[in-house]
């Protein structure tokens, strides 16, 4: 018995029929953007490793040389220093489709060109270290910027896997085989009705041939 | 137009400060929930990308696991200054975990 209650009828098998064709096509289709989704995943994944590595490498180098500032210059030196910052960053964000989803894309855009502009300070008063942190924090930057976008990508891509691999299996495990099943038991069930149609008029014949000439077998 | 913001502890956002980013201290949790809270929902520039330091994300993995799945604003883990604390690559494994549906890294 299918696990859903079907009417055995000629039309509902021809509508099951259908759908189990749609099904097949839509899981081999599933299958193939999840197989798409999966590449290009695993190349974002090893993108980022990459990146993290590196933006976590730089952001210790350019903390360490901000700690060293910080011991040679007073904490309130430190932070009157920093505190103005002349440089701003502008941020556009533009998306691309990758297998039907969105990922961001940024670009940044910094106010002013000039890089030594991310010294917010006069150097008479602060240490040379302080802008050996500065500059190897906006070197490392852009990469965290980089970071930002493989990331969020990656974390988008993996949800959208998992709702494809839900689906594949869906169709593959619960979908295909109901329909299958239930094909096998209509037309199982329209043989059955139709052998016993036969049976029937069989026995009415005879019945009818004694009637009309009083003939036995 | 979009900003970015950086989530942390005072020292660590200090530097940033001076590249153009807006940044937001915080010293504890609930300093933290609030900073998050705000950058998410209150303010009024859209902030894009925010980085948020490891040992600050511990206290917020829950508001954050729900900006997982939209395309914007990315959150991103960021190191210390005690160093990295491995969080950012938790999320990287649990993210394959959750593509893969085992951990093949």
């Amino acid at each position: 018995m299918p696990k859903t209650a079907v009417t055995p009828t000629r039309m509902v098998l021809n509508q099951l029929k259908g759908r189990l064709k749609t099904a097949r096509r839509g899981h081999k289709l599933l299958k193939d953007k999840r197989d798409e989704l999966m590449r290009q995943f695993m190349d974002v994944v090893r993108l980022n490793k990459e990146l993290r590595r590196k933006v976590e490498e730089g952001m210790t180098g350019a903390f360490a040389s901000l700690t060293v500032a910080s011991t040679i210059m007073s904490p309130e030196m430190l932070e009157q220093a920093l505190l103005h910052p002349r440089q701003s960053v502008e941020l556009g964000m533009s998306f691309k489709n990758i297998m039907s989803v969105n990922v961001p894309v940024y670009s940044f855009r910094t106010k002013n060109n000039d890089p030594s502009e991310i010294y917010p300070y006069g150097f008479a008063q602060t240490s040379g270290e302080l802008d050996d942190a500065l500059e190897k924090l906006a070197k490392v930057f852009e990469d965290m910027l980089e970071l930002a976008q493989v990331e969020k990508t990656m974390q988008l891509l993996a949800e959208e896997i998992e709702k494809t691999r839900r689906r594949v299996n869906a169709l593959e495990y619960v979908m295909i085989p109901n329909f299958e099943e239930s094909i096998r038991y209509i037309s199982m069930k329209l043989e059955e009705n139709e052998s016993s149609t036969k049976v029937r008029l069989m026995k009415v014949k005879d019945m009818v041939l004694e009637k009309a000439h009083n003939f036995e077998y | 137009m979009l900003k970015i913001a950086v989530l942390g502890g005072r020292d660590t956002v200090m530097g940033f400060k001076a590249l153009g980013l807006d940044v937001f201290p915080a010293g504890s949790a609930e300093e933290a929930k609030e900073a998050f809270r705000y950058l998410t929902k209150e303010s009024e520039v859209e902030y894009a990308i925010i980085y948020v330091e490891e040992n600050l994300a511990r206290y917020l993995e829950h508001e954050i696991s729900r900006y997982k799945d939209v395309p914007s604003p990315a959150i991103i883990f960021i190191p210390g200054r005690e160093g990295p604390l491995g969080l950012g690559q938790s999320a990287l494994k649990a993210a394959v975990e959750k593509a893969v549906g085992t951990d093949i890294l």
